[in-house]
């Protein structure tokens, strides 16, 4: 019965729990907002006909993919001091968050574009060269459509990932949900407020395997 | 006889892949409202040629001169602004149709003649339904691709190519792909496109077809041009391997 009086206990957590939520919302999607075209670009860097713009983009994902994204928060935000003497103040936290993600997801996005340009059949292009389409047009009429509709899976696991991800803001003291229901945990030792932001993150990724999902479906009317 | 407009002409061509050379010195000249066939056993360098004149290959030396404006000469190509003049010029159909999927078979047939050639969309419009009645497949103008059994879409890729009103058609073992009743029906089109004297080069293994449809058929083996004529002379040719070959087809 315990467990039933501090639920009830709890249940004016849910808008400081929900307050949390808005902030995990923000970073989730000012991440996707900036790293979906970031790692297009990259992708182009990663088969660009450049040697030395190639050599790049597959070291900057080497390393995105290679270390923790923890540690990377942890240079974004404490770099500008530690190599430069810059101090940046607490306001710049929820910024070096944003961009640590940003670049970080757009180095496994980029891989995800480059398999799914890689794995088009040569005829596509070849097609679309004999009857006279351009460069750009080929790309962005005939190639990127049928991309969208490979990679979209691929995109679904990472977007699920990510949203999990946004609570690694809190190690540095981004007031996001999981940092709020750490300190109601904390401060009551119970377990709920923990079990709370669990449910949070679970229900929104419900939602997004579905819209993919829909998404999915949608874009089956070709084969 | 007047003499007709020669419409493609390849002087000497030569090309290699990795050093082992799949063309060489290879002639051909087609002129306008010709059906020219060509044949050989694989690897002769059939598909190579017809890549090299639809610029999907670049050739190492000889020419490429479609209407007396050089694509190629000596290894070197026009520019590009000019290549792409010059691409107008001809259409390809593939062996595995290379349709657009996400495309519906109307928009596969108007979308390059708006996009490409700017022609208005009621335009593009009036070219496809005409095209699609032509190819019995004026049903089928709102499937997509993959709805469509392969003789079907090979001939929608037909129409995508004519839609762009080519002067030359080249055919890259059009039927290849598909089971016997798919190709009569692919062949039954060529050979309706033949009597209204469009221009074509259909590379195939159709022997029987290529003897019907052809004015001209080129006999191709190890990179060169064995032998070429009309499908009579090819047919009662005194060259032992042209004749093996045609005999072991006709089993």
């Amino acid at each position: 019965m315990d467990f039933v009086t501090s639920l009830s206990k709890y249940l004016p957590m849910l808008p400081q729990l929900g307050e949390g939520f808005i902030v995990s919302m923000e970073i989730f999607v000012l991440t996707l907002l900036f790293a979906l075209p970031l790692g297009m670009i990259v992708a182009f860097g990663r088969m660009s006909k450049i040697r030395l713009v190639r050599s790049l983009a597959k070291v900057y994902i080497s390393v995105m993919r290679g270390t923790p994204l923890m540690l990377q928060i942890f240079v974004v935000y404490f770099g500008p001091f530690y190599v430069f003497k810059i101090r940046m103040g607490s306001g710049y936290r929820f910024p070096a968050v944003i961009i640590a993600f940003a670049i970080n997801y757009a180095a496994y996005f980029a891989e995800i574009y480059r398999s799914g340009i890689e794995s088009m059949p040569i005829g596509q292009y070849e097609a679309a060269q004999v009857l006279g389409y351009n460069k750009a047009q080929t790309f962005f009429k005939i190639i990127l459509p049928q991309v969208i509709k490979r990679v979209l899976p691929p995109v679904t696991n990472e977007t699920i990932t990510l949203v999990k991800d946004t609570s690694l803001a809190f190690t540095i003291a981004v007031a996001e949900m999981f940092t709020t229901a750490k300190q109601m945990a904390a401060a009551d030792s119970n377990i709920i407020p923990l079990l709370g932001a669990g449910a949070f993150y679970y229900v929104f990724n419900l939602i997004i395997a579905m819209s993919m999902e829909k998404l999915e479906k949608k874009l089956s009317y070709y084969r | 006889m007047a003499e007709k407009k020669i419409l493609l002409e390849m002087n000497h061509v030569k090309k290699s892949f990795d050093g082992i050379e799949v063309l060489s010195n290879i002639n051909v000249r087609v002129h306008e409202g010709e059906v020219v066939s060509i044949i050989g056993p694989s690897g002769s360098g059939k598909s190579t040629l017809l890549r090299c004149a639809t610029l999907l290959e670049k050739m190492d030396d000889g020419e490429l001169i479609y209407l007396g404006e050089i694509a190629a000469s000596g290894g070197k190509y026009a520019p590009k602004s000019r290549l792409k003049q010059i691409r107008k010029y001809f259409g390809l159909v593939f062996q595995s149709f290379h349709l657009f999927p996400h495309y519906t078979v109307r928009k596969n047939i108007i979308d390059a003649p708006i996009c490409v050639d700017k022609v208005s969309k009621k335009e593009a419009n009036e070219r496809a339904e005409k095209l699609l009645a032509q190819l019995g497949l004026s049903d089928k103008a709102e499937n997509y691709p993959y709805q469509l059994s392969g003789g079907q879409q090979q001939r929608v890729s037909i129409a995508r190519a004519l839609a762009l009103q080519p002067k030359i058609l080249f055919f890259d073992e059009p039927t290849s792909a598909l089971d016997p009743e798919l190709t009569a029906e692919v062949l039954k089109v060529i050979k309706e496109l033949a009597k209204e004297h469009m221009t074509m080069i259909i590379v195939t293994h159709e022997m029987q077809f290529a003897k019907e449809v052809s004015d001209r058929i080129v006999f191709m083996e190890k990179g060169v041009i064995v032998e070429e004529g009309t499908p009579e002379e090819l047919f009662s040719s005194d060259n032992q391997r042209v004749r093996d070959f045609i005999g072991k087809l006709n089993l």
